[in-house]
């Protein structure tokens, strides 16, 4: 028998995959259609779990990457060779196929159109994707706030969401800046974020902005301490760490 | 009723009957942290409990330091669904300094240096189940795992263990701490697989 839905419980629901698309080798997005999805917030997550036939779960988090948008949802997936979750989301998951998940979670590491300061998002890796999801939040909401994304990752070819980020900064007052830490395109150094790219990219302590920072735990140790080093409030500084999920 | 996902197996671990529902085997030890480390030092850290009637008893780390340690092995389980076995931690029990405070309080808050709070349950930290930890894998508590002390209460999700932990608060009736206030488990028992309110 089915339980009624206590208020404010998160149940599990049966989302259905629509699409899916490739952003790098690694990194797949799939794009869910979530009867009854309540909405959610710009930052924050849901919980996966995968059964086998003889009823042998594994649950995980993953970012939510798309900005609100009724029952859609959109996860970016990053691939982890030895993983158990995530080969089968980005290799074994087609379109039509069901997924249990429940959300959305975390009500600390999110945007809103709401907020007035000016955005500095720092990405490590694939710590773009609940970043990504404010970028988007940004433009559907047409916000004025200027926003500004410090984003490093390993090589080019790694930069996920790469094209759209282009052209949401001609189209909306958004900054891309990207640290390359092992190979750059022609002519662009490689480096891993420090003070020096802190005092270039960020905006300055006196405006206050609302910082979110995501990726590994060292990026974001880092990235942290500089911010706090250079002047701003740990108060304004939000974070979300994680090595890739398996 | 869970349905069924096409082509998956999964891969179950050695020492999966020591994992909660919904948990997997982490080797690594993950940190999460809402925001930046707290720059925590001995020198001037301080730790206080306060009794529902405003008494207090604190300790600072000289004090701290001569207080009776326990070297505790012990599963540790993220709501974010790693577990971890067998970790070594040393620090001092909750009964040592809950020993002779007064009070008829049901409940704790625990506050961190950086404003972090949580609340549990007060027969959660007695009966050799919680301490207040100092040291893992025999070094000092590294900050980013909430050094320099950090509670530590295995039985419950890790998020109950607030790390720079710097007083508990006794209270006579519940309220939410930080994560419980955006919709996570007042308890998190990992074994009933208490990740948010409802659960």
């Amino acid at each position: 028998m089915a339980r009624a839905a206590v208020p404010g419980r998160l149940n599990w629901r049966v989302a259905t995959l629509a699409a899916a698309r490739d952003e790098t080798a690694t990194a797949r997005t799939l794009v869910f259609d979530v009867p009854g999805w309540p909405g959610h917030l710009a930052g924050q997550h849901i919980d996966v779990k995968l059964t086998a036939e003889d009823g042998y779960t594994a649950q995980r988090s993953y970012s939510i990457a798309s900005a609100p948008d009724g029952a859609r949802l959109e996860l970016t997936v990053q691939r982890i060779a030895d993983g158990e979750v995530s080969p089968y989301l980005t290799e074994v998951l087609e379109p039509g196929d069901p997924l249990e998940l429940r959300g959305p979670i975390g009500g600390w590491f999110v945007w809103t159109p709401k907020g007035t300061a000016p955005v500095l998002l720092v990405a490590g890796g694939s710590g773009i994707v609940p970043l990504m999801a404010m970028v988007r939040a940004h433009a559907e909401a047409d916000s004025k706030v200027p926003l500004r994304l410090i984003y490093s990752v390993r090589t080019p070819a790694d930069a996920i969401y790469a094209p759209e980020l282009s052209q949401r900064s001609v189209a909306s007052p958004l900054e891309t800046t990207y640290l390359y830490t092992r190979q750059a395109p022609d002519g662009m150094p490689t480096g891993r974020i420090n003070a020096d790219a802190i005092a270039r990219l960020a905006w300055p302590p006196q405006m206050t902005p609302a910082i979110f920072i995501c990726g590994p735990t060292g990026f974001v140790e880092t990235a942290a301490d500089l911010l706090v080093a250079a002047g701003h409030d740990p108060d304004m500084i939000k974070t979300e760490r994680f090595g890739p999920t398996s | 009723m869970n349905i069924i996902s096409r082509g998956f197996s999964g891969r179950r671990q050695p020492g999966g009957d020591k994992l909660p529902p919904g948990q997997y085997l982490e080797r690594g030890f993950p940190v999460l942290s809402a925001g930046p480390t707290p720059p925590v030092k001995t020198a001037t850290w301080q730790f206080t409990i306060t009794t529902e009637t405003g008494e207090t008893r604190r300790w600072d780390w000289q004090q701290f330091m001569a207080l009776p340690a326990d070297s505790v092995t012990t599963d540790i389980h993220c709501v974010t669904k790693w577990s971890k076995l067998d970790t070594h931690w040393r620090g001092v029990s909750l009964d040592t300094l809950l020993d002779g405070v007064p009070t008829n309080a049901g409940y704790v808050m625990a506050r961190s240096y950086g404003g972090y709070t949580t609340n549990l349950p007060l027969p959660d930290l007695r009966d050799g189940k919680a301490w207040i930890a100092y040291e893992y894998d025999n070094a000092p508590l590294h900050p980013e795992h909430g050094g320099p002390a950090r509670l530590l209460v295995p039985h419950l999700y890790l998020w109950k263990s607030a790390k720079w932990v710097t007083g508990l608060d006794l209270m006579t009736h519940d309220k939410h701490g930080f994560w419980e206030e955006l919709g996570y488990h007042d308890y998190g028992d990992p074994w009933r697989e208490q990740r948010y309110q409802g659960d």
